[in-house]
């Protein structure tokens, strides 16, 4: 009977009837939670024990030298790559194990892989537009037509990725700095929560890096953004707390100066560079 | 409800579809006019054969689009097509010979000849309901569409493509057509189904129903142009060409890709079923040859020599290897398949795009000496 009442109060709202407007529940803080993750291939250990946690609007910078783990831990939260052991949670309520790749997009994760792969054949402008949050089912897909607010949003993210006068290029022709924005553009399209970006700056010019650096810096506190980077330099321009990863498991954690001198990581890391 | 109406009829808009277009209906009009205005023994005639082997020429054009269109824009090697073609083939085949009735060799007035002659007494169950015009014409679309409706859930799911596709799809059409030639099958064995009569109460001995049967393909392969134009100018098109392109990528934007493969499959399956419906009332035979993984290979060879990814260049593909078949074929018959073959290697070394690829790196020259558009490109 009492549990009748509970049931009937009319003021009660259920988890499942509550509005949906922002599905990501980041009332307590973190937007990502990784807890005592394994994975491993064929008896390798990539990923051993790792705890990760990143706060809503954070840009943060994880570096590691080569085999750390950077890519894996990037798979298994795009749901890539399941692990064995462990808790993947994306705010406090979804959990990231249990879904699959496209829903994990769709829910706000976009990434940008190591190599720059953008649709060669289709232009700029069009780049732009599959990568805009839609609904992406078939016949909505068959039937979609550009109404003038995806234009401008499409040209706002070209704007911010500077790649207003290749609009309606081929997306084959551009350089390799500008295939990298024209991901990045991509993945803002999303409109994403969390955005998760592989070595953006390998192979890019000095100018074309502190043009990346401005566009990253400029995109934290509306998005969560996780960089993971090989290249010294440009880490201590963008970053404010950077996470250093090695064997698969966080070694230290701290802004660029802290990490910097932490004696385990010289030996691990910046010592092999020195 | 405006916008579900406009993207099927945009391709009207485009100046390639537009020409297309008009190429095709001035081509039927022109060979209907020759055929019924020009006396018999002048030189400008069209034969009532001639006019049955353009029609071939079209259905053999349809089937190419359907091929372009997996191939072209999804990246989709499929060596089976064939098997859909014959498939919308024995829908129509079957229809035919329930019209044929009791004025058959054996006079039985439900049992087609071959039944009669293997002693059946009764009709399978899968013939049934083949004697109604509307059942027959939608299993032209259902019976392919559901084989690659199967075939490609269980292919695109497991994530086969590439060469390992095209060689279950090759499996498949073998597959199929050594079934079709065991007798068991209840159809008609290696003779096919063939003798056949009327269609939809017109005598298909006559010059005139063999003249609606060929406006009828034209006007089937414009729609079926119509069609693959409207899907590969939606962003559903632009989907596809990404999924051709880095299908990685395009998973990773939210894109159900298995799904966008199996609907443009099945479409494309469809329309190999309809020209395949078109084709068999006009050779007056249906058998399992078609089913043949030569044949299969062949159409892939139409569209490559035309040009991949055009559509218009499939079709200009499919009757031009046709042509130079019925003519060579004609003189020297044992050349033809090393004419086809030295035509293939040519193409591919002096032409990768093709014929189309040809036509429109006349147009970008025609571009470039134009002032305006070069001014645009430089600004």
């Amino acid at each position: 009977m009492s549990m009748f009442e509970q049931l009937a109060k009319r003021d009660q709202v259920f988890e499942f009837l509550a509005p949906a407007a922002s599905p990501v529940d980041v009332r307590h803080g973190p937007i990502l939670y990784l807890e005592d993750v394994n994975v491993s291939f064929d008896g390798f250990k990539a990923i051993n024990n790792l705890n990760l946690t990143i706060d809503d609007g954070e840009l943060r910078c994880i570096i590691g030298p080569n085999g750390a783990g950077k890519t894996t831990m990037m798979d298994i939260i795009t749901g890539k790559t399941r692990p064995d052991t462990g808790s993947v949670w994306f705010g406090s309520r979804h959990n990231l194990l249990t879904m699959t790749e496209p829903d994990i997009a769709s829910l706000g994760i976009g990434r940008k892989f190591q190599k720059p792969t953008v649709f060669e054949a289709l232009t700029v402008f069009e780049n732009l537009e599959l990568a805009m949050a839609a609904d992406k089912r078939i016949f909505p897909t068959l039937t979609a037509i550009m109404k003038p607010e995806y234009r401008d949003r499409i040209d706002e993210v070209l704007e911010m990725i500077k790649l207003k006068t290749l609009r309606d290029k081929p997306a084959g022709i551009l350089s390799h700095g500008q295939k990298q924005w024209l991901e990045i553009g991509m993945l803002l399209m999303q409109k994403p929560r969390l955005l998760l970006v592989d070595e953006p700056v390998a192979g890019m010019t000095e100018q074309e890096m502190e043009r990346t650096a401005e566009l990253l810096t400029s995109l934290a506190g509306k998005q969560s953004v996780v960089v993971v980077e090989h290249d010294m330099g440009f880490v201590r321009s963008i970053a404010r707390q950077v996470t250093v990863l090695h064997q698969g498991s966080v070694l230290a954690e701290g802004t660029m100066d802290q990490v910097s001198n932490d004696p385990e990581v010289i030996k691990v890391y910046l010592g092999e560079e020195a | 409800m405006a916008s579900s109406q406009t993207w099927l009829l945009r391709p009207l808009q485009e100046r390639s579809t537009q020409i297309f277009l008009g190429v095709l209906f001035s081509a039927l009009i022109v060979v209907t006019f020759l055929h019924l205005f020009m006396p018999q023994d002048s030189a400008l005639h069209v034969s009532a054969y001639t006019v049955t082997l353009l029609g071939k020429y079209l259905c053999y054009a349809l089937l190419a689009v359907a091929v372009d269109l997996v191939w072209g824009y999804l990246g989709i090697l499929s060596l089976g097509h064939g098997a859909f073609f014959a498939l919308g083939g024995y829908a129509m085949g079957m229809y035919l010979m329930r019209q044929i009735g009791d004025r058959g060799t054996y006079g039985d007035p439900v049992l087609p000849d071959f039944m009669v002659f293997l002693n059946w007494d009764s009709l399978p169950w899968y013939w049934q309901g083949f004697d109604m015009a509307w059942f027959a014409f939608i299993m032209v679309l259902l019976a392919p569409g559901l084989l690659a409706l199967v075939f490609g859930f269980l292919a695109f799911r497991s994530r086969v493509t590439g060469v390992y596709l095209s060689i279950i799809t090759q499996a498949l059409t073998f597959a199929l057509m050594l079934a079709f030639f065991r007798n068991e099958m209840g159809f008609g064995g290696n003779n096919g189904l063939t003798d056949f009569r009327d269609i939809l109460g017109f005598n298909l001995r006559t010059d005139a129903t063999r003249l609606g049967l060929f406006i009828a393909t034209g006007i089937a392969l414009a729609i079926g142009y119509i069609i693959c134009r409207a899907i590969v100018t939606s962003k559903l098109g632009r989907v596809s060409i990404a999924c051709r392109d880095a299908e990685a990528r395009t998973r990773f934007l939210g894109y159900r890709v298995e799904r966008v493969q199996l609907f443009v499959f099945v479409v494309s399956a469809m329309l190999a079923g309809v020209a395949g419906a078109l084709y068999v009332p006009q050779v007056g035979i249906i058998n399992p040859s078609e089913f043949s993984p030569l044949f299969s290979i062949e159409i892939v060879v139409w569209v490559a020599l035309g040009g991949r990814a055009t559509l218009y260049g499939a079709v200009i593909g499919a009757i031009l290897v046709n042509y130079a078949k019925t003519v060579f074929t004609g003189v020297m018959p044992d050349a033809w398949l090393f004419a086809l073959g030295a035509l293939f290697v040519l193409v591919t070394v002096f032409l990768p795009k093709g014929i189309a690829g040809l036509l429109q790196k006349r147009k970008k020259a025609q571009d470039d000496d134009d002032p305006a558009t070069a001014q645009e490109a430089t600004a």
